[in-house]
């Protein structure tokens, strides 16, 4: 009995078009990769379920370092003037406003101001410096600061953040707040880092059911 | 997988006519394909990465004198404290002088804070009494030590919006907690 002969067939697949969908997805990851820029503080930020994405352009930003410094970002330009000015006239601390204007951020006490702006911007690195003082209640300089960001963004919505380390200690935190709440400032943003709701809480729940985040 | 063709066609000529050799023009993609998938999941973790994302934080206002402050139900308040070495102390209601309400936690695994949370959210639904908000009662009190750091905060706060608890408040620790944390704390760490 002959057997009808089943006809071998090849193995080899046409890999082309894989290659195609391959490239396709590689350019768009690539063109929509946003590296970040190098800082010149290193912050580590904590996770958390939050899933509004932080401001990105005029924030004012807050940040304390694993060793409790903190650091103050103003991403406009114009306020950072105004900020420099009014420092200027109330605590006459003689700020060259041109060179506070270039800095990206301070960390540094009123006394010490000068001679932070005076290094180069390349410098500037978060281990070398000391810091806005403020974990003593007595000698919160960042309560100074704030007060002068409050009266620059006044009228103006202003998006205030806190970028704190992991390892930060909790009374640099406090110190923080502290201003905040002196400048009758009440509602800030923390920025973290994004995490799924554990599976079976209750947010997981909510979200699974469609209900919108508050947060 | 792909393989480079190499047969180059098999038709017969007369015998003594050499072959042309016909070179394919196929070439094996599998390493192509490859190394774009690579590429791929690189640059899906870094897009991933790059996007932080923003907690909101309403802060009490201090100015409001005591009495018009809300005042929380003994039944419903539960308070959490946190030590230094991430670790995490509660009671319910309010420290008792013997401080025998006073106990551990931990951030996850066994007995974990969440736990902690639920059991707490239970109990205030099972006393409450407006059924159409069964969970008015329930507030969390978060005391911070000076000993405890950022992340420690971030992570209670981040607690409470996954069990969706709607009244929290961060408040300055009492000498008394701080000194109890600290004992805590030390005999901890002995084994």
């Amino acid at each position: 009995m002959g057997r009808a002969k089943l006809p071998r067939k090849s193995t080899t697949i046409d890999m082309t078009a894989m290659c195609d969908v391959a490239f396709l997805l590689l350019s768009f990851f690539i063109l929509t990769t946003k590296f970040k820029p190098s800082e010149a503080i290193a912050v580590t930020t904590p996770s958390s379920v939050a899933s509004k994405v932080a401001p990105n352009k005029d924030f004012v930003l807050v940040t304390i370092d694993k060793d409790g410094k903190v650091f103050l970002t103003i991403d406009d330009k114009q306020k950072r003037e105004l900020v420099a000015n009014s420092l200027n006239t109330t605590k006459n601390l003689g700020i060259d406003v041109a060179k506070f204007k270039a800095a990206s951020f301070v960390g540094a006490s009123f006394s010490g101001l000068n001679s932070f702006l005076s290094v180069s911007e390349e410098n500037r690195k978060g281990d070398v410096l000391k810091g806005i003082p403020c974990k003593d209640s007595t000698d919160n300089e960042l309560v100074v600061w704030m007060q002068a960001v409050n009266e620059a963004y006044a009228g103006a919505k202003m998006d205030l953040l806190l970028k704190g380390d992991n390892l930060a200690k909790y009374p640099s935190f406090k110190g923080v707040l502290t201003a905040f709440k002196k400048n009758n400032i009440q509602k800030f943003q923390m920025v973290t880092n994004p995490e799924n709701a554990p599976v079976g809480s209750e947010l997981y729940k909510k979200s699974m059911s469609g209900e919108k985040q508050e947060n | 997988m792909a393989e480079l063709d190499t047969s180059g066609g098999g038709h017969k000529k007369g015998p003594g006519v050499k072959k042309g050799k016909k070179l394919s023009t196929r070439v094996d993609l599998t390493p192509m394909v490859d190394l774009g998938f690579l590429l791929i999941t690189f640059f899906i973790f870094t897009t991933t990465m790059s996007q932080p994302t923003a907690m909101k934080l309403l802060l009490p206002d201090d100015k409001v004198k005591p009495e018009e402050q809300n005042k929380a139900k003994e039944s419903g308040a539960l308070t959490i404290l946190m030590g230094a070495d991430n670790h995490i102390y509660y009671y319910e209601g309010q420290l008792k002088n013997d401080a025998s309400n006073f106990l551990s936690a931990s951030y996850n695994g066994e007995n974990s804070i969440r736990d902690v949370i639920l059991k707490k959210k239970a109990y205030v639904r099972s006393i409450a009494t407006d059924p159409n908000d069964p969970e008015h009662d329930l507030v969390v009190v978060i005391k911070p030590s000076q000993y405890c750091n950022y992340k420690n905060v971030i992570d209670i706060l981040d607690e409470m919006s996954i069990n969706v608890v709607k009244k929290f408040a961060l408040v300055d620790i009492f000498d008394i907690e701080e000194q109890l944390i600290k004992k805590s704390d030390e005999s901890a760490v002995k084994p």
